[in-house]
């Protein structure tokens, strides 16, 4: 099943700025898909889109058989923003309780979800501290915890990891990896870094920017099981430098 | 004069144990001591001072005989005190600042509001309403009433741009995410913008509460009936009974004083997330 579409996807901006034209995608429901690309060339827009925080001037766009608008009501995706975004009066469980709690559950059952996705992103025993008190790194992990948290189907996430050093990141990657694999959810992950997209992903659009629009889709023949070091295996390196290929004409 | 050299040699003397008493006791004792023995020394000079130089009752009558009409003439003092604090300054204070806190709201959700009374808000917020004082008197008459109406025209413009500033101090991620959670407007407000704005209502009261004081006092100077602070002051000055002033400065100064520092506490407990209160 196809849980994102876009046809013929366009959005201009105030301007006659062209973020997006003619974007065509097709993503199924379990794939992990990274968006890269020079800044400019559209990538958080279109995941914007999707996330009905932008609304296209042109095409058509249907989110689990939605239009985004109503998947957005229905609550079907979690976003992760570029930065954590926790609100700084509420703990780490509070942050995470925040969506249940809008979405009217039950108290049980929010204490029971909150538990779950900490452990899930490892953040036991810290849900009681503010966020102010967390390192960048575990902030950003709450806040992943807090997308999880009302189980979504799909994790919608606009470079999650960019403000964050190289090693926290290789650490984060491979938990999203493991956490994308046990739960079976359908990622949309915008990202800078093509270690990172080619580590993650089974599907990897690759972007040009003015106007911006899909250069190339590579799928990404590496297993699901992909230990770290499997980013010096030459399948890594051959994937890799084919989205650097691309990214390269899509410059000239 | 030999008085008067004493009160130095007394003063040194106190420095120095005040000194020594910062450096002695732990942190938390000294905080406390340090500002007491500081406040005791300048009263304690003031006294020998005034004394020993013989300084006229009319210019600046001795602590002591302040706090001796402080105790005599505590009735007087306490009505003055309901009259004026309580019943001016405060009704005037909760009106002025609840009216602008409700208007705030409004204008966080029309753009016309906005625009329209923010640029009117600053402009008032710097004119010398207190000018105002005489008019309101004749509007609403000699009673407290005059003086919480001067109260609320005092307040409600600083607080009114707190207010507002405040509403609008989330950031595009923080708006973004409960778009994301498609929440309601109300959801929005209790949630994210009123807890956001908390540092900067509490801002706001605490600004307005010396214009509160000043404004109930000074209304009075232009009429009242035979009781209030400011009543007082004005015409214990023309009998020349200027411990009966100083009294009466003392307990405006104790209660606004009083008054600021319950905010601190407010404001610590609200908002020890914000950067300027963590620990």
């Amino acid at each position: 099943m196809s849980v994102v579409t876009a046809e013929g996807l366009s959005l201009t901006f105030p301007g006659d700025v062209q973020a997006l034209k003619d974007v065509n995608l097709s993503v199924e429901a379990g794939e992990f898909v990274s968006f890269i690309g020079p800044s400019g060339c559209g990538k958080t827009t279109f995941l914007r889109v999707v996330a009905d925080l932008e609304k296209p001037t042109g095409g058509e766009v249907r989110v689990t058989g939605l239009s985004p608008e109503e998947a957005r009501m229905q609550r079907a995706y979690g976003y992760v923003f570029q930065q954590p975004g926790l609100l700084p009066w509420r703990t780490v469980e509070g942050n995470i309780r925040l969506p249940l709690a809008l979405m009217g559950q039950d108290k049980h059952v929010m204490a029971e979800r909150v538990a779950s996705v900490l452990k899930m992103v490892e953040l036991d025993g810290f849900g009681t501290k503010y966020p102010w008190q967390l390192s960048g790194g575990m902030q950003q992990r709450a806040s992943i915890a807090r997308a999880l948290a009302f189980d979504a189907e799909l994790l919608l996430m606009d470079e999650p990891f960019g403000a964050l050093d190289e090693i926290v990141r290789d650490r984060l990657n491979d938990q999203l990896l493991d956490l994308w694999r046990t739960t079976q959810k359908t990622v949309l992950f915008v990202t800078h870094s093509i270690p990172e997209a080619v580590y993650l992903s089974t599907k990897i659009v690759v972007m040009s920017p003015r106007p911006g629009r899909v250069a190339k889709v590579i799928n990404n023949p590496l297993p699901p099981d992909r230990p770290l070091e499997v980013r010096e295996s030459t399948e890594f390196l051959a994937v890799a430098a084919e989205v650097r290929n691309t990214l390269r004409e899509g410059m000239d | 004069m030999m008085i008067a050299i004493f009160a130095l040699v007394l003063w040194g003397a106190l420095w120095a144990f005040n000194v020594k008493l910062a450096g002695w006791l732990s942190d938390r004792y000294a905080r406390i001591a340090v500002p007491i023995v500081f406040g005791l020394t300048l009263v304690v000079m003031v006294e020998l001072l005034v004394i020993g130089l013989n300084v006229s009752f009319v210019i600046l009558p001795r602590p002591s005989e302040m706090v001796v009409r402080l105790f005599t003439s505590y009735e007087m003092l306490w009505e003055d005190f309901v009259q004026t604090i309580l019943k001016g300054a405060l009704t005037g204070y909760v009106v002025g600042c609840s009216t602008a806190l409700l208007v705030a709201f409004l204008a966080s959700w029309s753009d016309f509001l906005r625009r329209g009374l923010l640029p009117l808000g600053n402009f008032v917020a710097a004119l010398p309403v207190v000018g105002l004082a005489p008019i309101m008197v004749m509007w609403f008459g000699f009673g407290w009433e005059s003086k919480a109406a001067i109260v609320v025209s005092m307040c409600f413009f600083p607080m009114l741009v707190n207010s507002v500033q405040g509403l609008a101090a989330t950031n595009a991620i923080e708006r973004d995410l409960f778009k994301t959670y498609a929440a309601t407007p109300l959801q929005q407000l209790g949630l994210l913008r009123l807890p956001a704005a908390m540092p900067f209502i509490l801002n706001g009261l605490k600004v307005c509460t010396p214009l509160a004081l000043i404004g109930a006092i000074v209304a009075e100077f232009f009429g009242s009936p035979f009781l209030g602070m400011g009543f007082r002051i004005k015409t214990s000055v023309g009998t020349l009974s200027l411990d009966l002033v100083w009294a009466e400065i003392i307990v405006a100064a104790i209660a606004g004083t009083g008054f600021f520092g319950l905010l601190l506490i407010i404001e610590r407990s609200l908002t020890f997330w914000h950067p300027s209160q963590r620990r």
